[in-house]
């Protein structure tokens, strides 16, 4: 299935807005000015933009607590999103939620939780609502290796494959379940295999390949369009970050525990620079055309920034605000 | 708008609810565990399948954990979805999608999205059935900000907040009592509902106020006429919800009254009766002729055996002793 010029040039830029927005919240975590705990994607953008370019504006998602990419490749405002990890008013979550709880139902992205796993249910329940209404929508739910582990993966396998519900399980195996390598919580690595049992199309591709993800997403979306869902994807990705905030061995704050030379291997599959490579040599676009890219997404970062920093964090008097819908 | 009563059982009064709110609205579904059997969930699902299709009336695998998730998921996506356990006691395997979820959805996204779910529970005491399938675990649920938890005592609530509860746009879990299936009341035909955080006056009563909730209520009114026997004038106070609490009502009858009696069917520890005493004594202590009283579970899981299940469980027997100590009198039973 080709990916025409259009989409390969949106993709490219997807992913370097994602990266250029996680990179540019590592200064003001180290500095305190940020506080909530931020879970970066750096290195794991290419799951989110090439999933999310397969979807339309109706179809739905859910995250995990690493989901910037998943909001923003859906199409989240980048304003209210940083606005949120700043924990202020203007957030998308308005302060109450932080970098854990981004949240757009306008276009399609439902929220997101840092319970492991336990959004998952919760987009099977939003394709049942689709298949109920047979109005055409499909539902995406993103998780990590780690949430293999939880009994509520395979009840919500079980059950789609039952009523071949139009939802897509994309599992971003990043190698690491926080501290613990795969190798300590599973005996095996073939993450994909766990929706074969349950008669569900399952694939595994390179998730750090833009392309490769983009086109097996649309491959899946389409099935689930046509009542043939639902589809489990595993993404083989990996994350250069520590596990939360900008943690990493170089810094030496102990929550990465990851050995020097595998982060180095993975940082010569940047998903980034593998597009840039391919854009390149097929003439997609120029270098400078890139460029330009790169310095628009830089630009609205700052904006962004900006916009969050002037805002206002919540009122103490509004504490209450929210608890129930009145 | 005529209203025509006519007596229905507790049971065919949620059955009624569904049906009614289920034509009404395209966007509620029921999902859960034996809806197609009356033996889990008696004859509450009667006739929904066969009207409203097995797209809208879904039995599921025993999958409590992600089924109570979908029901939230498709309440995201724009569904009013009723999820029923059974037995209540499974619905710990859903603590998450409840408490962890739907309870905070609203609030940690800052009231961008609601989540108009119902979690339906049952409760099934007695008959042997042993510590896993005869909990009343309402005061878990009620401890978690942004639930809402309501307890109908009659075949009149049953319905009305069965409709109040699908109606809501925020999570509500609708505890209902198995051995109350049974009982009658007058239920009108038409669709009503009762509102959520009222409750009500069961019987007036100047001498002391018995807060009950759920299968109490019933008890508690069978102590009052053991009580104006020895003339003792008991108020009944049916709390109908148990989160919010209906503050005002309790308070403004232990007032009157200046004794409190609180009878919950669920354990003492942390319960909601200890809730209820707490209300009572942040507001005028001064108010109290004698010490609130509890009458709850022991901190005991429920036993198997009938001889220590007529020790574990409460009746009104139990509140007219508590009444009795309260008042100071004594009754001959």
């Amino acid at each position: 299935m080709p990916v025409d010029k259009e989409t390969v040039i949106a993709l490219y830029r997807e992913m370097v807005r994602i990266r250029a927005c996680e990179e540019s919240f590592v200064e003001p975590i180290l500095s305190r000015e940020i506080r909530c705990p931020v879970h970066l994607c750096t290195g794991q953008e290419a799951v989110a933009a090439g999933v999310c370019a397969a979807l339309e504006k109706k179809d739905y998602i859910f995250g995990n607590h690493r989901s910037h990419g998943h909001y923003l490749a859906k199409g989240g405002g980048m304003r209210e999103m940083v606005a949120e990890v700043y924990c202020r008013e203007t957030g998308c979550s308005r302060g109450r939620g932080g970098s854990m709880h981004l949240i757009d139902p306008s276009i399609g992205m439902m929220g997101s939780a840092p319970i492991v796993a336990g959004t998952i249910p919760l987009a099977l329940g939003a394709a049942l609502a689709a298949s109920i209404r047979n109005d055409g929508r499909v539902a995406v739910s993103f998780f990590g290796d780690g949430a293999t582990g939880e009994g509520v993966l395979c009840e919500s396998l079980n059950f789609a494959a039952l009523k071949k519900l139009p939802i897509l399980f994309v599992c971003e195996n990043n190698f690491y379940s926080t501290h613990l390598p795969i190798d300590e919580i599973r005996v095996s690595r073939r993450i994909y295999e766990l929706g074969i049992p349950f008669g569900e199309q399952s694939h595994r591709v390179d998730g750090n390949d833009v392309l490769e993800v983009h086109r097996a997403a649309r491959k899946a979306v389409d099935l689930c369009r046509k009542g043939k869902g639902p589809v489990f994807l595993e993404c083989l990705t990996y994350r250069m970050h520590g596990h939360v905030g900008p943690d990493d061995n170089i810094q030496g704050t102990h929550t990465d525990i990851r050995p020097p030379a595998e982060i180095e291997k993975w940082r010569k599959k940047d998903p980034i620079r593998k597009l840039e490579r391919h854009i390149l040599k097929k003439r997609v676009a120029s270098k400078s055309e890139l460029k330009e890219i790169q310095v628009q997404a830089e630009k609205e970062v700052l904006d962004a920034h900006d916009f969050a920093r002037s805002s206002a964090f919540p009122k103490g008097e509004e504490l209450n605000l929210y608890v129930y819908k009145e | 708008m005529s209203i025509k009563n006519r007596r229905l059982t507790y049971s065919l009064a949620i059955n009624e609810a569904l049906h009614q709110t289920m034509e009404r609205d395209d966007s509620v579904i029921l999902i859960g565990q034996g809806v197609k059997s009356p033996w889990y969930v008696g004859n509450t699902a009667q006739g929904l399948i066969k009207k409203f299709g097995e797209q809208r009336v879904i039995d599921t695998p025993v999958s409590e954990n992600a089924m109570t998730g979908a029901a939230m998921g498709a309440s995201l996506a724009g569904m009013r979805a009723v999820v029923v356990h059974p037995r209540m006691d499974f619905m710990l395997y859903a603590f998450d999608p409840i408490v962890n979820e739907a309870a905070n959805w609203y609030y940690m996204n800052g009231g961008r999205i609601s989540v108009p779910v119902v979690f339906w529970g049952v409760i099934n005491r007695g008959g042997e059935q042993a510590a896993q399938h005869s909990q009343a675990l309402h005061a878990m649920f009620s401890h978690a900000p942004g639930l809402k938890v309501v307890m109908p005592a009659t075949a009149y609530d049953a319905k009305g907040l069965m409709v109040a509860a699908i109606e809501d746009d925020n999570p509500v879990v609708f505890v209902d009592d198995r051995r109350l299936y049974n009982t009658e009341d007058d239920v009108p035909e038409e669709l009503y509902s009762v509102p959520i955080g009222k409750g009500i006056v069961r019987r007036e009563g100047k001498d002391v106020s018995v807060i009950a909730s759920s299968s109490m209520v019933g008890e508690a009114l069978e102590a009052a006429s053991i009580l104006e026997r020895s003339g003792v004038d008991a108020e009944v106070v049916d709390l109908r919800t148990v989160k919010p609490l209906d503050i005002a009502l309790i308070r403004k009858s232990v007032r009157k009254t200046g004794r409190a009696v609180i009878a919950d069917p669920g354990w003492r520890t942390c319960g909601l009766a200890a809730e209820v005493a707490a209300v009572i004594a942040e507001d005028d202590p001064g108010c109290l002729k004698s010490p609130i009283r509890r009458v709850t579970l022991p901190d005991i899981p429920a036993p198997a055996s009938r001889s220590l299940e007529e020790k574990y469980y409460i009746n009104s027997k139990h509140i007219v002793d508590a009444v009795t100590q309260s008042a100071g009198v004594n009754i001959p039973l």
